[in-house]
């Protein structure tokens, strides 16, 4: 597994990984920076990528399955460029959770659940973002969008689109 | 009616070394570890009376004394900004505005308890957050207040930044602490306490961001200057985070006690839209509903208490009339029959069969009957959970039945909401 050209891993992912290595008093420790890192790169966790890591690294791979059942934040398969994630906590459906979804439904014309046909948007609800007084909230990839409005929504998921 | 805040100064671009340190930042550190030992930290941290700010109010300093003294383990301290508590949203501002309080108040801990490892635990959504701590935590080491012999002391610290993978469970000490481990976090029996053994079977110290927060402040200025904010019992200052029906949701800090009428009418700008208040959760989704009449009380542990509630993590969530409670009862133990880690039959069975309960009800399908047969889910959770997830989810389920029956007769009745909702979104 040493030969960098058979590696599905970027070389910045390697670093990181080895650096982690080196951080923790056990290396089990590493597991869930592990799946961020191919969460990173791969937008998912891909199974190939966590073999790869099982194998460079020493840690079982059941680890990191168990990990990856456990931790909710990682698509476990492919999902769209943009994954959607709204929440729909107490204080976010105070301020209107449920609209902002169905307005979203409406706009992307998709379910919970489901991804655009362009393969640009995947609309998901999720639990409390911890940025509750500035709710309606949702989560595009990494990046929060608060105070959200029909008028936000539509310049947000616009300029997404351009971005391509 | 306006305080100055201690934690939450509005000093722009504070995110920065040179300008944290222009208005007096790492001064306390030099002064912790020039002046001090640790054991005086530690007293010092008693007598200030400051209580733990991630929900359940221990005594910090006595906390850090359960350490046993025969000690050779490495000891840890694990900071705790996994910030997932419904209605709470505390952590994220300081760290976003103020990252190296947080980093001078871990190295005074650090310092206090004898660690040379800390870890600070943050939720993965917080991605902007992570990266505004590791490059607090860079800064803090070029110059000199983290790494080897920080300024010239002999004391070590190194801070590793671990991110969570979106589990509000890994907020539960235990839970973190196996999470860190590498495992899925589920949560452990306690005795042992962390302070015993916790994190890699050594003693760990877990505190939560705020908490953390408040010492370089109290190292600064003293226990005294600490016990003039606030209540005998729970001295200092609060953020209080309010969410919902205001017309200025946000983070208040203000002395503990506060009036929560005060907090909701003079500061958060009080209730939207002019409506009425319907009830109000003043300690995150996980503590019991206060009906609207009942805000003169005191934002403090013990009145808070007394009022029936508690203060939990202080995040106040505000409902106004428009609110239809068996909704928000709804919406509240979906949550927590998502995040219980599945560990324990009361907790994983029993936030399934209220949030299966409250599913039917919400959507028509109701029966009346299935009132008391939530009330008794409730109490059979209740005490019967290896942590304090299942108990957390009781409150909120049950103090909505037990004031707002009504409501939910008439949602089981009527198949539909007994309130006209308001607009929310526009
Ligand atoms: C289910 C659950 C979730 C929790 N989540 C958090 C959290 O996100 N942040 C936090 O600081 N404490 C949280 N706690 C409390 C911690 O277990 C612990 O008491 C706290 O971090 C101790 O720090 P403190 O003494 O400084 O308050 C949670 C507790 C439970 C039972
Ligand atoms: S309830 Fe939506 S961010 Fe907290």
């Amino acid at each position: 597994m040493n030969k960098a050209d058979k590696s599905i891993l970027t070389k910045s992912t390697i670093e990181r990984l080895e650096k982690l290595l080196v951080v923790f008093p056990e290396k089990k420790s590493i597991v869930l920076p592990a799946l961020h890192l191919v969460y990173e790169q791969f937008g998912y966790l891909n199974k190939a990528a966590i073999a790869e890591i099982a194998a460079r690294t020493g840690v079982p791979d059941i680890y990191f399955e168990e990990g990856a059942n456990f931790y909710t934040m990682f698509p476990i398969a492919p999902v769209g460029k943009y994954l959607i994630q709204v929440c729909h906590n107490i204080s976010c459906t105070l301020m209107g959770a449920d609209e902002l979804v169905r307005y979203l439904k409406e706009k992307l014309k998709i379910e919970v659940g489901e991804t655009t046909a362009d393969g640009l948007f995947t609309l998901v609800t999720v639990e409390c973002l911890g940025s509750c007084g500035t709710a309606p909230v949702m989560q595009i990839n990494d990046t929060y969008y608060e105070n959200l409005t029909r008028e936000k929504v539509d310049r947000i998921l616009e300029k997404l689109r351009r971005q391509e | 009616m306006s305080f100055e805040p201690i934690l939450l100064k509005p000093i722009p671009d504070d995110d920065q070394i040179d300008v944290y340190e222009k208005h007096g930042g790492y001064s306390a550190l030099a002064k912790a570890l020039k002046e001090y030992s640790p054991e005086q930290i530690t007293q010092i941290v008693i007598d200030s009376g400051l209580r733990g700010r991630g929900g359940a109010g221990f005594p910090t300093g006595r906390k850090w004394t359960f350490i046993p003294k025969d000690n050779t383990k490495p000891v840890y301290l694990c900071v705790n900004a996994d910030e997932s508590e419904p209605g709470t949203f505390k952590d994220r501002q300081l760290m976003r505005e103020h990252p190296h309080l947080l980093i001078e108040g871990t190295i005074i801990a650090a310092y206090a308890i004898n660690c040379h490892q800390a870890f600070i635990y943050i939720r993965g959504e917080f991605a902007a957050e992570a990266r505004l701590l590791e490059k607090a935590i860079a800064e803090a080491s070029t110059k000199g207040y983290l790494g080897k012999n920080i300024l010239g002391s002999g004391f070590d610290l190194n801070i590793t930044l671990y991110r969570g993978g979106g589990a509000y469970i890994c907020g539960e000490e235990t839970a973190l602490m196996t999470s860190l481990e590498g495992g899925p976090g589920y949560p452990r029996v306690k005795p042992p306490f962390p302070a015993v053994a916790g994190l890699y079977g050594c003693p760990t110290i877990i505190n939560n961001v705020e908490t953390l927060c408040n010492l370089p402040p109290i190292v600064a200025n003293g226990a005294d200057w600490f016990k003039s904010y606030g209540t005998p019992k729970s001295p200092g200052t609060k953020i209080f985070c309010v969410s919902g029906h205001v017309n200025k949701p946000g983070n208040y800090e203000l002395p503990m006690g506060v009036s929560m009428r005060e907090l909701l009418f003079d500061y958060a700008g009080g209730i939207k839209n002019d409506k009425s208040l319907k009830a109000v959760i003043p300690g995150g989704s996980s503590v019991p509903m206060l009906t609207g009449d009942k805000i003169d009380v005191n934002m403090d542990f013990e009145s808070l208490a007394e009022a029936g509630s508690m203060l939990g993590s202080a995040g106040v969530i505000v409902m106004d009339e428009t609110t239809c409670i068996v909704k928000a009862a709804y919406v509240i133990s979906r949550f927590y029959q998502h995040e219980s880690c599945g560990q324990c039959t009361p907790c994983r069975q029993g936030t399934l069969w209220m949030y299966r309960i409250l599913h039917r009800i919400e959507h028509g399908k109701g029966r009346t009957e299935e009132l008391d047969l939530l009330l008794d889910i409730c109490d059979n959770i209740e005490g019967n959970t290896i942590c304090p997830l299942g108990d957390a989810a009781v409150p909120s389920v049950r103090t909505s039945i037990r004031l707002f029956r009504d409501e939910y007769e008439y949602h089981i009745k009527h198949k539909k909401c007994m309130v006209e909702l308001g607009p929310r979104f526009e």
